[in-house]
């Protein structure tokens, strides 16, 4: 199998599984108890704390775990509306957003607040002249994802953070893909709220957290005990917390190693996948792009196809065609690139790990030769294209 | 997610291809979807379909749907061929996902499309045939946002 999904979820690092399998079975006590066995989860805890708060150049007590990226993207929103709702009633956020922050946005539109969605440019940037031109007196929040999840691209952050500082209005990123595969320091970055989930960085899944900066009043989003500084109720997930710890202290120690040899590879796939199989494009910015992120649209073939016929050939992938996600309209990324609704349904993306070798993307570049022929061979898009250039000539 | 009779036709689909001076064309579907059927039909003086080719844009289910309706349609009267429905395609398929019901009925709508043709270029009128709803002909509207 060749694994080239590395967006969607990673493999749990043998480390990171070695560090939380104790706080299954031996350390199981609850990190809240007196005894010493709860000691031990409530040092273990701190210590997952500190390695995440160490790599954002964050205090320890601004790092808050959740359930996910999803969850974190939800609380930062809701309880920013709701801390800040007196001071006005507008966000501003782009047309590339996850579905968490998109459709938080589309919730809290129904109670009462508004919400201006930014647009991009041709490789998925956000444009800042319009971000800056969305904000109202009334703006008192601003999300802008780190890295795009399906196109990788990087969003220029720190601007964005700038621009929001300057005028007194909170800013959040979803940095679920970019936590752990590049630096972030969140002050350089003027960055108020944080989302990051531990899969996306060969964590185990089901845990996240948000980063709030210290002095914001945000609310808690769970009820209950007193976790998390009673701001996120339930006993902590420590076996997951363990695994996120762990594999945030791994990331950092790999980063350059991992993003040099993702990068290679990254740029010898687009490189052939370019000159090999035409009527192509590259979706997202050549350079500013995450390592691991490869998307092409394939002209006059469909995403789902492609990929149940890469399947077969044991490779994972995945796609924006609405086939995909069991919408009727392709990936919302893509169109607000401006792509059209074939060519966005024609998309494929792979994302790369450090495990991954050059052997594997050259046989990945073989099968996706050999499947788009195919697929155009049957396909009445290309049919027309090739009669329309034959009547032209 | 889907049968194995479905990623049979998936994977070897059947009757691929065009027929040149086809006696009937019929294109379905639009880009916006992301599904597009054109059949091709080769039909004799008796109205038997001799031959049947299609090519198809989409998914996994519009590519099985249109490979079995094309099977399904093959030597079969025009008459015949109008008793082939989404519902024998999906039959005959064991079945779609839920999400997919539509591939079976593009099939149906494709195979009507190219039996309209056939009516109109000889002038006859097939009994419970309707002028075909969608063709590819319908351009693909601006992205909404």
């Amino acid at each position: 199998m060749i694994y080239l999904d590395n967006a969607a979820t990673t493999r749990t690092a043998p480390e990171v599984v070695e560090a939380m399998l104790p706080f299954f079975s031996e350390n199981y006590g609850n990190a809240s108890s007196i005894y010493t066995l709860g000691s031990v989860s409530k040092k273990a805890l701190n210590q997952a704390r500190r390695t995440l708060a160490d790599y954002l150049g964050a205090r320890q007590e601004e790092i808050y775990f959740t359930a996910g990226g999803s969850e974190a993207d939800n609380w930062a929103l809701k309880a920013a509306a709701e801390a800040y709702g007196e001071k006005g009633k507008h966000i501003v956020t782009t047309r590339i957003e996850h579905h968490a922050v998109l459709h938080t946005c589309e919730y809290l539109e129904k109670h009462g607040f508004e919400v201006t969605c930014v647009g991009v440019d041709g490789e998925g940037i956000v444009n800042l002249g319009e971000l800056e031109a969305a904000i109202r007196p009334d703006t008192i929040l601003i999300s802008v994802m780190f890295a795009n999840n399906e196109v990788g691209t990087l969003q220029p952050v720190k601007e964005i953070g700038k621009i929001a500082h300057d005028r007194g209005i909170l800013f959040h990123t979803d940095a679920v893909q970019a936590f752990g595969h590049l630096p972030i320091r969140v002050d350089e970055l003027h960055i108020d709220m944080l989302s990051a989930s531990a899969h996306k960085v060969n964590g185990p899944k089901g845990v996240g957290c948000l980063y709030i900066r210290s002095g914001l009043k945000l609310r808690g989003f769970i009820h209950g005990g007193a976790q998390e500084r009673s701001r996120r109720a339930g006993t902590e997930n420590i076996p997951g917390i363990v695994g996120f710890g762990k594999a945030i202290e791994r990331a950092v120690r790999i980063m350059p190693e991992k993003t040099q040899r993702e990068t290679e590879l990254r740029d010898y796939l687009i490189d052939r996948i370019e000159r090999e199989i035409p009527y192509c494009r590259l979706n997202g910015d050549r350079s500013r792009r995450l390592p691991g992120n490869v998307n092409f649209s394939f002209q006059f073939i469909e995403g789902e196809s492609l990929l149940i016929m890469l399947d077969m050939k044991g490779i994972c992938g995945s796609s924006g065609s609405a086939c995909t996600s069991g919408a009727l309209d392709p990936s919302h990324v893509l169109l607000a690139m401006g792509l059209s609704h074939e060519m966005a349904h024609g998309s494929l993306r792979l994302t790369l790990s450090e495990e991954n070798t050059r052997e594997e993307m050259d046989i990945v570049v073989e099968a996706i030769r050999e499947i788009v022929g195919k697929l155009r061979a049957m396909s009445p898009l290309y049919e027309d294209y090739l009669k329309s250039r034959t009547a032209g000539s | 997610m889907y049968s194995e009779k479905v990623m049979d036709h998936f994977q070897n689909p059947r009757n691929v291809g065009e027929i040149e001076e086809a006696s009937g064309v019929g294109t379905v579907g639009n880009a916006k979807c992301g599904d597009i059927m054109r059949i091709f039909l080769d039909i004799d003086g008796e109205g038997i379909i001799r031959d049947v080719k299609f090519k198809t844009f989409g998914c996994g289910a519009a590519v099985a749907t249109s490979s079995m309706a094309t099977e399904l349609v093959k030597g079969k009267t025009v008459r015949e061929a109008m008793q082939v429905t989404n519902k024998a395609v999906m039959e005959a398929l064991d079945g779609l996902p839920p999400v997919k019901v539509h591939c079976s009925l593009l099939a149906e709508e494709a195979i009507h499309a190219a039996l309209w043709d056939y009516a109109e270029k000889n002038g006859i009128t097939i009994e419970g045939l309707e002028r075909p709803r969608s063709d590819i002909g319908e351009q693909e509207e601006e992205p909404e946002y």
